[in-house]
């Protein structure tokens, strides 16, 4: 039942291509708006629907990934020609048109606001595919943001879902050329599926992230941010925490200060790893749990309140399987005798899996540091901050995304977090070098909608007139504002529940 | 040589030659002397190729047979299906395809209408509405407007412009009475007697050049049926299945037609199949004598396959957003072409993707065909009124197309101008 979606993205992708800034501005503003309204609710729903996380967490992500994307992305502007009279060049957004964006059963709310905003902050339509695992929740909630984002006066059918995914449907319609760019979040033969589709697409490998603390680091906090981190959503970001790497002179310290992680004895960390990777895979049953919940089944007696199973290793080998990608809060521990082997060892971790993904140091030295983000193969390196909320732009400055880009080193097209700036090519006017440049103030070639786009089909002979322009946005820092003050308020009741 | 296995032709000469000895000379000329020499052979999606390869989008679409496209691949995948285990079936059985989508035509259809009647096309199945009132009213006239058409077939003939009936010495003025369309003092006149079955009208009557009912003229005709104890009949064989954004034209009108007629476009194109919705109040025969109308290829369960999945595509959410959306831009870009085209083309009717576009000669529509084929496009003048050219996009078309059908359609209308001298 999915034959037409395509047709209809198309459509309401050609009607928003010639909107302007300020109706853009309306119709995002809303659909973060509808999103944050509804950040509890879809946390609980995703929680309820695929056993992953930890609703107030994914409430959390749910509420960045809304007016949090929003409020980050408001004084860049994707609409607007940019003219540039000392180049002599116009640049004129060109919107990628039709996005198909799958998302993953582990984030499945927050990537499917994310990537709607990103395509409605970029004028494109876009088709969401979830996964199978979180269909439920994710199709009510790209409907209720779909609903709102027509209420603001977007296009008929700019955001539409696949209620009932199933592979091969997928498969013909990333490779189908009314498909503009494929976006796909999730695991490796998804990410692999879309490259070979033959359209344009960004697609993002997966994470094994290594953090490294060395003597010179401020050990209260990091043990603080990586506990953390590792228990937020209990580990189910691509970013989280996989293999701790300390230091000798300071590992004892480092995890006696760690509060809420329990250090497992040689025999209890074989009956976690047995439990976790029966026969060295990985169990996904396990995947977004409760570290209390893991010992249960492990068969290992934790103390009340842990909320990280600490797993000492010996060595970074594929071999080892505790070094592997855990979506858990399950985190491995490997001493290292000084910097330059703890650099190795990450190194090792990331030859296993997550290349091009992200790391964590915790270290005041800005040698080691610098050395580090040299030598490790990923594109972000979260520096003093846990790698959870770290790497996917929370905590940092980097842009918030749920889709990290692994870049040529992991396999991927893109090497940044993804962000509303590559889902828009720009035309260039470019005058000869000696030519007078034009006068382009106050140009503007896009226009806010004469009414319901597309208008119902009156008969012409009983059509009434086009109705007046919708009302003008409020003015862009008023609206700025507001979101900042709805976010505030939001993160407060989070914090208080 | 034109090789289809089963036989062949040495070039498109030889098929003109045979079409005149063999089949309809009439129509072979016309089509020669109208500048339009077309022998289809591949069809898919929008576009039709003539056997010498020309590619022409269609917009005729043979008055919406082909509104989800030529061999839509679902249609043609359900057909493939159905005939790996049914044919056209028994006519006088109960049968598991004609009864699912009869449900499926009433489940959808207008409210009111709660049985069906299946014909092998769309005259025989306007015969079976006119004789179904007849027998729920006991009265024997028949009311259509002047320059109707309803089919070719016994009664449905009768009903049209004699331009159809006369040849066959087939008028029957004293059965089928005529009045003015959007003429209500002429509709009221002829229901006055109350000696009238039913009134028949095409929600917009499409071999007249689509002539819009203007505004309340519908539903007033509809309140005289019922003053004067007429049933209305609409006809939706070209307005109907999502042509004007929603699944039946007459609901747009918030008309409650005692029978509803559909055909062409609910087979897909690939099968023959037609269909009569009635209400309980006319579906009075089907107990007194379920066998009173019978057809051996009425309601062939292949076509049944082939009419669900049309009519299941049809009511997709999807559709209705395309068609709006299409016709929204198509309506825009013809209102660009007629205003740079003024003293030539004077009008455009549209309802959602039907359109009657105007032009100011008596056989204006005539030109603007030939030089559409000419740049690429098939539509067809309306042969009621040569001034007014048929214009049907397809109901699943893409913006891409359609902006290349507006292209093609300002170049081959301002040539067509001058051609008329314009």
């Amino acid at each position: 039942m999915t034959s037409g979606m395509l047709e209809r993205a198309r459509w309401a992708a050609r009607a928003f291509a010639r909107y302007d800034k300020a109706s853009v501005d309306r119709i995002v503003a809303a659909v973060a708006r509808a999103g944050a309204d509804n950040a509890t609710r879809y946390a609980e729903w995703a929680v309820r629907e695929t056993g992953f996380g930890v609703a107030e967490h994914k409430a959390l992500k749910n509420v960045a990934c809304s007016t949090g994307l929003v409020e980050e992305y408001a004084g860049h502007d994707y609409v607007s020609p940019r003219t540039d009279p000392a180049q002599k060049i116009v640049s004129i957004p060109r919107p990628a048109g039709v996005v198909f964006a799958l998302t993953p059963s582990t984030n499945p709310v927050a990537t499917v606001y994310f990537k709607i905003l990103l395509a409605l902050m970029t004028r494109n339509a876009i088709v969401i595919s979830p996964h199978p695992m979180a269909k439920e929740c994710c199709a009510d909630a790209a409907r209720t943001l779909a609903a709102a984002a027509a209420e603001a006066g977007a296009p008929d059918g700019v955001i539409q879902v696949i209620e009932e995914p199933k592979l091969p449907l997928i498969e013909s319609m990333m490779a189908d050329p009314r498909v503009d760019v494929i976006v796909a979040t999730g695991g490796t033969p998804v990410v692999r599926a879309a490259y070979r589709s033959g359209n344009p697409a960004l697609g993002v490998g997966p994470g094994n992230v290594p953090v490294f603390v060395d003597r010179t680091a401020d050990l209260e906090s990091a043990a603080r941010l990586i506990v953390d981190s590792k228990a937020f959503d209990n580990s189910i970001l691509c970013t989280n925490e996989s293999v701790l790497i300390a230091e000798d002179a300071v590992a004892d310290r480092l995890v006696s200060l760690m509060r809420g992680a329990h250090l497992l004895s040689p025999a209890d960390r074989d009956r976690v790893r047995e439990a976790v990777f029966p026969g060295g895979r990985f169990d996904t049953r396990f995947v977004g749990k409760d570290a209390t919940w893991i010992a249960q089944q492990a068969g290992v007696r934790v103390p009340p309140g842990t909320r990280v199973l600490l797993a000492p290793i010996d060595r970074p080998m594929p071999e080892e399987p505790l070094a592997h990608e855990k979506l858990c809060p399950v985190l491995a521990l490997l001493r290292v005798p000084s910097a330059r082997a703890g650099i190795d060892a990450a190194r090792a971790v990331l030859r296993i899996s997550g290349a091009g993904h992200s790391a964590a140091i915790h270290s005041t030295d800005s040698r080691t540091i610098m050395e580090y983000g040299a030598a490790v193969p990923v594109l972000r390196v979260s520096v003093n901050s846990g790698n959870s909320l770290g790497g996917s732009g929370v905590h940092t400055n980097l842009p918030i995304s749920m889709t990290i880009g692994t870049g040529y080193v992991g396999g991927s097209s893109a090497g940044e977090n993804l962000q509303p700036g590559n889902l828009v090519n720009w035309t260039k006017l470019a005058y000869h070098v000696d030519a007078p440049f034009g006068d382009f103030a106050g140009l503007d070639p896009w226009s806010p909608p004469d009414g319901p786009v597309p208008r119902y089909p009156e008969p012409s002979n009983a059509r009434t007139a086009p109705a007046s322009p919708a009302a003008p946005a409020p003015q862009a820092d008023v609206l700025r504002e507001e979101i900042r003050r709805l976010i505030l308020e939001e993160l407060a009741s989070l914090v208080r529940s | 040589m034109l090789d289809y296995g089963l036989f062949t032709f040495a070039d498109k000469d030889e098929v003109l030659e045979k079409s005149s000895a063999y089949w309809n000379p009439g129509k072979t000329q016309f089509w020669i002397d109208s500048g339009v020499p077309l022998v289809i052979d591949r069809r898919e999606g929008y576009f039709l190729y003539d056997v010498s390869g020309k590619r022409l989008i269609d917009v005729h679409l043979n008055g919406g047979t082909y509104n989800l496209g030529h061999r839509n691949p679902e249609v043609v995948a359900a057909l493939k299906q159905a005939m790996d285990h049914f044919d056209i079936g028994n006519h006088h059985f109960p049968s598991l395809a004609r009864t699912a989508l009869a449900e499926a035509l009433i489940e959808t259809g207008p409210e009111g209408l709660s049985k069906v009647i299946y014909a092998s096309g769309g005259g025989e199945a306007i015969d079976i509405a006119l004789k179904t009132a007849r027998h729920a009213t006991g009265k024997r006239k028949i009311v259509s407007i002047v320059k109707a058409y309803h089919g070719h077939t016994g009664l449905a003939v009768g009903t049209g412009d004699e331009r159809f009936s006369r040849l066959f010495l087939s008028e029957r003025p004293e059965e089928f009475v005529h009045v003015p369309f959007n003429d209500l003092a002429g509709m009221e006149e002829a229901l006055r007697g109350r000696d009238v079955a039913a009134v028949i009208m095409e929600t917009i009557p499409a071999t007249y050049g689509f002539p819009l009912p203007a505004p309340g003229y519908l539903e007033s005709v509809k309140r005289l049926c019922e003053t004067y104890d007429a049933l209305y009949i609409a006809d939706e064989v070209q307005t109907g299945l999502m042509r004007t954004g929603e699944l039946w034209g007459i609901t747009k009108h918030g008309i409650r037609p005692d029978i509803l007629v559909t055909g062409k476009g609910i087979s897909g194109g690939l099968y023959p199949i037609a269909a009569v919705l009635v209400s309980e109040r006319c579906a009075g025969w089907l107990t007194e004598d379920g066998f009173a109308h019978m057809a051996t290829f009425g309601g062939g369960e292949l076509g049944c396959f082939a009419a669900m999945k049309t009519l299941e595509i049809c009511n997709r959410p999807e559709t209705r957003s395309i068609v709006h959306h299409a016709s929204d831009v198509i309506g825009r870009g013809l209102e660009r072409i007629r205003d740079d085209n003024p003293g030539w083309f004077t009008g455009i009717r549209q309802n959602g993707l039907i359109f009657g576009l105007e032009f100011d000669h008596p056989e204006g529509a005539k030109f603007v065909m030939r030089q559409l084929y000419d740049n690429g496009v098939w539509a067809i003048f309306s042969t009621l009124d040569p001034r007014v050219l048929q214009y049907k996009p397809g109901i699943l078309i893409d913006p891409v197309l359609t902006e290349e059908l507006l292209d093609r359609t300002a170049v081959a209308i301002a040539r067509a101008a001058k051609e008329a001298g314009k």
